[in-house]
């Protein structure tokens, strides 16, 4: 290996061991949930590498757990992860010399983490594709062995021991909070979250989720669309 | 414990993969050096937030086996101190075990949160 690849790979791993660091309680308590579901650490880790997003394994198991079929599962699945459609959106601009097989690989890892890591290094200009493949990477290989190892240890591991009952809440909350990013966000989040409590208690199954977020986020935009013009012209 | 691998879930996990890495797969390969038409690069900025919302409040606030909804839950009391140390830190890993320790903590100690509720 010459010192170029070295700097590429220490360099990515620098800016990715945050994520690791976070990914690791975070997959250990989803290996445990996952095999309090009757998961083995063989589908917990295929899960793991395959799927790769945090929250939306959470919501998988818990979904398992209360006996949902395969199709709301992926639908839901579907859903929360269609905001990655945003993050390739905004990160396609500065992939737009690389080769389409290098393409596959870098989607695999977006991830919130790691979109938040890259897309910040990348608007600041000393960034390249092959150290954010590094960091899309190493968190991948945090969150897999982790998720594993709690697969082996969630036997010994009493159900709701030291709390693990509120490891997918406690994510969920983390991710709200690192969305917050100005006063419109706020009021989505409100939108959404009342019209999700109606909405959850008259439809069936998990389709409230859906209709909430778009109807919060589409008011959203409204809002925002309406305050914009009420400031320009003087209101 | 069924086994190694049950195929019902390695079915679950293959479709999961799919529409996981197709979101994240297409833009890339669509869309680099094109831009979305403003309003909606506005209106999917607002979607993640809007969907974990959508996701956590019902999950806190509605009794899943009574369909009853409860604003002063052990599930909310933990959730306000877990949220301002989320928005503090912006840690992932640690505002799990922060929520997860709290949430331990109030079940041991029910008395802590009955004081908040009704002290």
């Amino acid at each position: 290996m010459n010192l170029r690849k070295a700097k590429v790979i220490w360099e990515g791993t620098k800016a990715g061991w945050p994520i690791c660091a976070g990914y690791f309680p975070a997959g250990l308590a989803f290996g445990v949930a996952a095999q309090k579901v009757g998961l083995s650490p063989v589908e917990i880790g295929l899960m793991s590498l395959l799927v790769f997003a945090g929250s939306t394994q959470f919501v998988a198991v818990s979904m398992l757990g209360s006996g949902t079929g395969i199709g709301p599962i992926v639908l839901t699945t579907f859903t929360i992860n269609l905001r990655h459609v945003l993050m390739s959106s905004a990160l396609a601009p500065y992939l737009s010399k690389l080769r389409r097989s290098w393409i596959f690989l870098f989607a695999y890892g977006v991830t919130d983490e790691s979109f938040a890591v890259n897309a910040s290094r990348f608007r600041s200009g000393d960034w390249d594709w092959r150290k954010a493949i590094i960091v899309n990477h190493v968190s991948n290989l945090s969150w897999v062995g982790s998720s594993i190892l709690g697969g082996y240890v969630g036997e010994f591991v009493p159900s709701n021991a030291f709390g693990i009952d509120y490891a997918l809440k406690a994510m969920l909350i983390c991710l709200v909070a690192m969305q917050m990013r100005n006063r419109y966000f706020f009021i989505v989040f409100v939108i959404s979250g009342v019209l999700a409590i109606i909405f959850c208690l008259v439809l069936p199954g998990n389709g409230y989720i859906i209709v909430a977020s778009m109807t919060g986020a589409t008011l959203g935009l409204v809002l925002r669309r309406d305050w914009k013009e009420d400031f320009r012209s003087g209101k | 414990m069924n086994g190694i691998a049950n195929s019902h879930t390695i079915i679950l996990i293959f479709f999961m993969c799919a529409v996981t890495y197709l979101p994240r797969l297409l833009p890339l390969f669509f869309l680099s050096g094109r831009r979305l038409p403003l309003w909606m690069e506005e209106w999917l900025g607002f979607i993640p937030i809007a969907i974990l919302s959508a996701i956590i409040t019902p999950l806190l606030i509605v009794n899943g086996d009574t369909g009853h909804v409860v604003f002063l839950n052990r599930e909310v009391v933990v959730a306000i101190p877990t949220f301002v140390f989320a928005l503090r830190t912006k840690s992932i890993g640690f505002t799990v075990l922060i929520g997860m320790a709290l949430y331990w903590l109030l079940g041991r100690f029910p008395v802590l949160y009955v004081m908040k509720i009704y002290g």
